[in-house]
Order: structure tokens, then C-alpha cells, then sequence
């Protein structure tokens, strides 16, 4: 029961923070028709500001700073360089985001160096948020923060007691990303600049006429998604590693997401990160495979088969491929995604 | 309306001069370049002008966009190599020329299998779901270490049976003329496709998906088709490699591979039929004579791709023939000088960037080392305020300079534009 507790909050925390990112994508996609190929990138660059930021003036002005600088960053190439390829087609512009996502990993690399860096989570996020204890006569409890050594260690040894923490970090992922779900929805029906945002995504020339700059709003729809992409870094950063690579490793899964959640729909695309953070999640959490299953089933397999690769791999080795093979099947079932309103 | 070429029926003269002169510099540029290096080099560019034409095929004539092209050469490498170690045992009675067509089939079918779901979609979904696919594999061949062999990679040996006419791909040049021989079998089909009636609806596809449809036209058929086809060119060319390199790692499906493609059928051009040629020989010469020279090859080719999206979207190809054009016209005379003077600032201002570049890079990885580095034979000091500074000035002087002579440049082709449709009235008006 714990560990399922334990693992599910993991899954969702990993779930949100998919959605911090696809929720940008998603926005930037559904308006300007681009998808931006160097989301995962400006993720990353947010990582890597934040840790920049952290080490001179410490974490919290970092988790500000640095989705702002990335966001300024995100706004500058839109102006400059995504605008002037606008009237070339859909293709070049994800092109130029493709050479853009090039450029970012050299330029981080040349930065910040090759390897890994040390992007701790500040003191308070430090440790555990809460502390399951399964106790095999009392029940299950939850203790606030790490538990005392007593709790765990039962005085009498036939009681088994198991503590499962909860890192604190996770706890902080989740609010930072509910935060950013509500003032984003609320930012966007209810405020003046969210209609406009609205309008301008179904009927951009119809808002034009009426008076409004859409490039600007593109600017901006752009420097935000840059920007909440910057955030998700911070945390995404801290929480987990922060190095080179780390753009790459979320980036597929984001499009994934993207596409599973049905193209252009902000909703479909919070359910199939979480689906997505879930999955994953439990999945490298199970070490059975086919052979195991095969036990529970009371079939008794050969030598030949028991050595045989497909049949030996466990679930936990197989966690990479899911969000991909969810993709495929997705795709031959439900063309237009979980969410989606549109078939291409 | 009156043909524009020579043409003495029934042949198609220019067409024959320019096959034959492609024949010609494949038999011959071994002759001219004879050390080892530049015959592997030659080897490669030809395996890499199949790929970027059956890239093409997709992003060009198809207005596909893939980011999981790998996937089909790579399967394609995976499947020769396996297959010349079953001829190694014997138990797979095959000439080794012929084995790549093994390669191409096994792209093939991939992409049958792959297609039926990427191919259902276009434009922006489909590059997100080759991604996918390409994710998919490549997370797989870690997975699948009977079939991938893991982190060391299937190493096969291409030297096996008896000589045939002396023929035993031994010696490196042997082995160039196979893939000269296939390069040239395979751009001609591929040159081919692009006449049939497939080809030619396949250009429609891409302008037109709607018109297409209403015309009777299944436009994710004929997308399945093309995508068929480029894999099987595709597989043809991952089996050459393997081939060549005697050995097939997990890289060669691995979305760098993909990106490479991407990159440099776009900059080649992707809107001419040759554009992907220029593409593949440039991609060899990056991969190996760049990377040898400076280290922060990939942020120069990024930049030089970003420069070419927002400047030129048609590739190198489609800046040689608005120049044919000119010059056809007679008016190239006009204009060079503003190339030269461009030319000449594009050259400042790289000399400034690089410079800057090459002292951040230095300072990144050898820092240990000292803080001079030699580049372009001058020695520089990283940690001098004054080599910076100097940097800085050579590029914002160059970056100043670049901006007026652009537009200079600019005006001036527009002009010379005017001048030939006035040229083409007045041809008409004959």
C-alpha cells in the first residue's frame, strides 16, 4: 500500500512537471502552428540559469530569475528569428527551432562544461516532506518530515515496520506545477490579455482588424511558454540532474506527450503527462517479466525459452520504450489523441 | 511553347552530358585523390549522397519532414552485417556486391512497418511521430543485444569466399568502386522516381494535399508509397556503410544520425533534385575534416544552418541556380563585386567569431593546459583582456561592414531581377 502510495505521488509529481513543458508547447503549438523543436531546450537552460543563479545569490531568486531570463531569451528569438521565417512555411520554421536546439546544447556545453553539475535544492527542500509507516500491527501513519529513528525500528522484532519518505522536492514539483495550472487557466479566461491570447489563436485576422498587435501576442505567447519551460528547469534541475543530455531525455517524451494528449488541446495534454509520469514510473518500479508471468499462469517454460531476450526482459527495462509504444498505439486507435477535437 | 534545352529527338542532350560527367568524376576522383583517407572519404560521400536523395524524397518532393530517417539506413546497416556473417558461415548463398540490396529490402520493410502508422498523418504531427519512432528504436537496440549487439556494436568481415575477377573488397578502392557503382544505380532510379506519375503526384501531395484528394487521390497512400521507396534507398545505403566500416553500433539508428540527415539535405537544398548531393558530400566533409579541425564544429554548423533557414530556405542548390539564372541573362558581371565585397566581410566576421569561440572552448576543456591556444597559426591568450577585446572589434567591424554591403547586395539583385523579367517581356514581345 505505501510503496503505491509512495510511487503514485512520484508518478504525478513526474506528470506535472511533463506538463509544465507541454503545456507551453501545446500553447505555442495551438497558436502559431509551430512546434518548437527547442522546448526541451530552453527546460534545460533554465536548469542550467538556475544553477548559475543559485550558486551567486541562492535558490529562490533563481527559481524567479532564471524563467525570466529564459523566457526574455525565448521572446528575442521569436522576434528575430522565428518571425522572419513565418512567410517561408510551416517547415522552416521547425527547422530553425531544430538548428536552435543545436546551438543551445554547444553553447550550454561550451558554458557550463561537459558534465554534470552540482544543483542541490535548497536546505528546506532538503530531505523527506512526509514519512509513510507501515506498521504490521498499528496500520498505516504519516509522520510530517523525516521520521524519528524510533518509529521505524520496531521494539520487538516479529513486528515488521516499514518507512517510506517522500522527498520534499517532489512535494515542491507538484505545487510549483498546480500553481502554474490554476494561474494559468485563470490567466487565460479570465484576464483581458487571455481572451485576446484566445481570439487570437482561432481567428488571428479577425483580431487584427479589431485593433489588437497578434505578433506581439505571439511574442509573448512564445517568451511565456519559453519561460514556463525556464520554470520547470529550476525544479526539474534540482530535483533531478542537471546535465547536457537532460534536454534531450525529456524532450521526445514531451512530444509524446503532445501528440498522445491531441494535438493543440492544453487539457488532453495535462492527462496523457500524467498517464505518461504514472506509467513510467511504476513501470521502472516492477521487476517481472514474461517469465513471471508465465509462473503465475502455471506454465512451466524450457531452458531455451527462459533464456530467450524477449522473454527475459523485465518491465523496469522495457520503462524507457512505454511513452513510444503508447505513442504508436495511440496513433492506430485514436488518431486525433485522447483529447484532441481535430483529425488532421 | 517552345523547349527550353537542346534537345535532338529522341534524346535529351544536356541530360546525357551531365549523367555521363557524373559517371566520369565517380570513376576518376580516386585517381585524383589517392591517399587512404580520401578514398574512405569517397566511399562515404557516396553512401551519404544515397541517403540524403532518399531523404529528399520525403522532404522535398514529399514536404515530409522526419526526424527518424536513421531508422531505415540504420535497420538496413544491422541487417547486411548480420547477413555477411551468415554468408561467413555459409549458410547464405549471396555474392557480397549484391548484399546491400539486402540492406535496402530490410529498409523497406521497416518502412512498411513504421510507415502504415508515421504516414497517417502530415506536416507537423508526422515529424513528432517519426521522432517518436525513432526514440522507439533506438531505445530498443539497447534493449535487444542479440540483435543490436549492445554497447560493442556487430562486427562482420567483408573479405570472405574466393576472388572473383580479382574482386575480393580487400583494398579500399575496390570497395569505393562498389559504392560508386550503387551510388550511381541509385541516384538514377531515385532521378527516375521523380518522373513517374508517383513522383509526380507525390509533389502534388506535398503543395496541394486537398486538390489531391478531390481528384480522387488517396493522399496517405501515396505518402506510404514515397515513404516505402525512400526506405528502401535508405536501407541501401545503411548496407553499404556496413560494408564499409566492417562494424554496425547503435549510433548508426540513433536520432544524431536522423538530425545529420535533416541538416544537410537542407542545406544542400532540398528543393532541386541535386541539392541532396551537395548535401552528402558536404555532410562527410564536416563530420571529418571539420571535427578535426576545430572542436565547436557542431555550434559552427548550427549557426550555419540557422543562417540558411532565415536567408536562404532554398539550400545551396537553389543559390546556384538564381545564379545560373543571372548569369544565363548575362547580367553576373554586374553584380560579383558586391559578392567579393561580401564574401570578404562574411570572412571578418567569421575570423572574429571563431576567434572567440575557439578562446571559449579552450578555456571549457583545456584550461588545465594554459590559457594559450595556436588557431589559424597565431597564438592567442584566453585570459588576455586585450586578445578579447580585439575579437570583439575584428566581429562587430565585420558584422557593420556585412550589414551595408548586404544591402547594397540586395539592391542590386533586385534590380538585376527587374531587368530580366523586363529581358523576358521583351524576348516574348519577338
Amino acid at each position: 500500500m505505501e510503496f503505491f502510495i509512495i510511487s503514485m505521488l512520484n508518478g504525478v509529481s513526474y506528470g506535472l512537471l511533463l506538463f509544465m513543458l507541454s503545456s507551453g508547447l501545446t500553447l505555442i503549438f495551438s497558436m502559431m502552428g509551430v512546434l518548437n523543436f527547442a522546448h526541451a531546450s530552453f527546460y534545460m537552460l533554465g536548469a542550467y540559469i538556475g544553477y548559475s543563479v543559485a550558486s551567486l545569490v541562492g535558490f529562490w531568486p533563481g527559481l524567479v530569475l532564471a524563467p525570466l531570463v529564459v523566457g526574455a531569451l525565448g521572446a528575442v528569438f521569436e522576434r528575430t528569428a522565428l518571425r522572419r521565417v513565418h512567410q517561408f512555411g510551416h517547415v522552416p520554421e521547425l527547422l530553425i527551432t531544430f538548428g536552435l536546439s543545436y546551438i543551445i546544447l554547444e553553447m550550454v556545453q561550451l558554458i557550463w562544461g561537459r558534465t554534470a553539475v552540482e544543483f542541490a535544492p535548497p536546505e528546506v527542500l532538503r530531505g523527506p516532506m512526509f514519512t509513510l509507516i507501515h506498521h504490521a500491527v498499528d496500520g498505516l501513519s504519516l509522520v510530517a518530515g523525516a521520521a524519528p529513528a524510533a518509529l521505524c525500528n520496531a521494539t520487538d522484532a516479529a513486528v515488521k515496520v516499514v518507512c517510506s519518505p517522500f522527498p520534499a522536492t517532489r512535494g515542491f514539483m507538484m505545487l510549483v506545477a498546480l500553481l502554474m495550472l490554476v494561474s494559468l487557466w485563470l490567466m487565460l479566461t479570465r484576464s483581458r490579455i487571455g481572451l485576446v491570447i484566445q481570439a487570437a489563436l482561432t481567428h488571428p485576422d479577425m483580431a487584427e482588424a479589431l485593433g489588437h498587435n497578434v505578433p506581439r501576442v505571439f511574442m509573448l505567447v512564445f517568451g511565456a511558454g519559453a519561460a514556463l519551460a525556464g520554470l520547470g528547469g529550476v525544479i526539474g534541475g534540482s530535483t533531478f540532474v542537471t546535465e547536457p543530455a537532460m534536454a534531450a531525455t525529456v524532450g521526445s517524451v514531451i512530444f509524446v506527450v503532445v501528440v498522445v494528449g491531441g494535438l493543440g488541446s492544453l487539457s488532453g495534454a495535462f492527462l496523457a503527462s500524467l498517464v505518461i509520469g504514472v506509467v513510467q514510473t511504476f513501470a521502472v518500479a516492477f521487476d517481472v517479466s514474461l517469465i513471471n508471468l508465465a509462473q503465475v499462469m502455471g506454465i512451466e517454460l524450457s531452458k531455451a525459452w527462459k533464456n530467450n531476450s524477449v522473454i527475459k526482459l523485465t518491465l523496469s527495462q522495457v520503462a524507457p520504450i512505454l511513452p513510444y509504444l503508447f505513442l504508436v498505439l495511440i496513433l492506430i486507435f485514436r488518431p486525433k489523441g485522447l483529447l484532441g477535437n481535430r483529425e488532421e | 511553347m517552345t523547349v527550353k534545352y537542346h534537345e535532338f529527338k529522341p534524346y535529351n542532350v544536356g541530360r546525357w552530358v551531365i549523367w555521363s560527367l557524373f559517371a566520369l568524376v565517380l570513376v576518376f576522383a580516386p585517381k585524383l585523390f589517392t591517399s587512404s583517407l580520401s578514398v574512405t572519404m569517397l566511399s562515404q560521400m557516396g553512401i551519404a549522397i544515397i541517403a540524403c536523395l532518399s531523404y529528399n524524397m520525403l522532404l522535398g518532393h514529399g514536404g515530409m519532414l522526419s526526424f527518424g530517417h536513421a531508422v531505415y539506413s540504420g535497420l538496413g546497416s544491422y541487417m547486411t552485417i548480420h547477413a555477411l556473417n551468415m554468408l561467413t558461415k555459409g549458410t547464405l548463398p549471396i555474392p557480397v556486391s549484391l548484399l546491400p540490396i539486402i540492406g535496402g529490402f530490410a529498409g523497406m520493410f521497416f518502412a512498411m512497418l513504421f510507415g502504415y502508422v508515421t504516414t497517417r498523418k502530415s506536416g507537423t504531427p508526422f515529424a513528432m511521430i517519426t521522432l517518436g519512432m525513432a526514440e522507439l528504436v533506438f531505445a530498443m537496440s539497447l534493449m535487444f543485444s542479440e540483435f543490436f549487439g549492445g554497447e560493442a556494436g556487430v562486427s562482420g568481415n567483408r573479405v570472405v569466399g574466393g576472388s572473383v575477377m580479382g574482386i575480393t573488397y580487400g583494398p579500399p578502392a575496390q570497395m569505393y568502386y562498389l559504392i560508386a557503382v550503387y551510388t550511381f544505380i541509385s541516384v538514377g532510379l531515385m532521378f527516375a522516381f521523380t518522373r513517374t506519375p508517383l513522383g509526380r503526384i507525390l509533389n502534388a501531395v506535398r503543395d496541394n494535399p486537398e486538390r489531391v484528394e478531390f481528384i480522387g487521390y488517396s493522399t496517405q497512400r501515396v505518402r506510404y508509397l514515397a515513404f516505402i521507396i525512400s526506405g528502401f534507398f535508405a536501407g541501401i545505403a545503411g548496407g553499404l556503410g556496413s560494408l564499409l566500416f566492417e562494424i554496425v553500433t547503435a549510433e548508426v539508428v540513433g536520432a544524431a544520425r536522423s538530425g545529420a540527415y535533416l541538416l544537410f539535405t537542407f542545406l544542400g537544398g532540398a528543393t532541386f533534385f541535386f541539392g541532396p548531393i551537395i548535401g552528402g558530400v558536404l555532410m562527410i566533409l564536416a563530420f571529418v575534416l571539420l571535427s578535426e579541425i576545430t572542436k565547436a564544429w557542431l555550434l559552427y554548423l548550427g549557426l550555419v544552418f540557422l543562417f540558411m533557414v532565415m536567408c536562404a530556405p532554398g539550400g545551396i542548390a537553389s543559390l546556384i541556380m538564381m545564379n545560373l539564372r543571372v548569369a544565363a541573362f548575362g547580367f553576373l558581371r554586374r553584380i560579383w563585386v558586391s559578392y567579393l565585397a561580401l564574401a570578404v566581410c562574411a570572412l571578418v566576421v567569421l575570423l572574429g567569431a571563431a576567434v572567440m569561440i575557439e578562446m571559449v572552448y579552450h578555456l571549457q576543456l583545456n584550461g588545465a593546459m594554459g590559457s594559450t591556444l595556436k588557431f589559424i597559426g597565431f597564438t592567442f591568450d584566453a585570459k588576455s583582456l586585450d586578445h578579447w577585446f580585439g575579437a570583439s572589434f575584428v566581429l562587430l567591424t565585420g558584422l557593420g561592414l556585412f550589414e551595408l554591403c548586404r544591402r547594397q547586395y540586395v539592391r542590386e539583385w533586385g534590380e538585376i531581377q527587374e531587368d530580366i523579367e523586363k529581358e523576358i517581356k521583351r524576348r516574348e514581345a519577338l
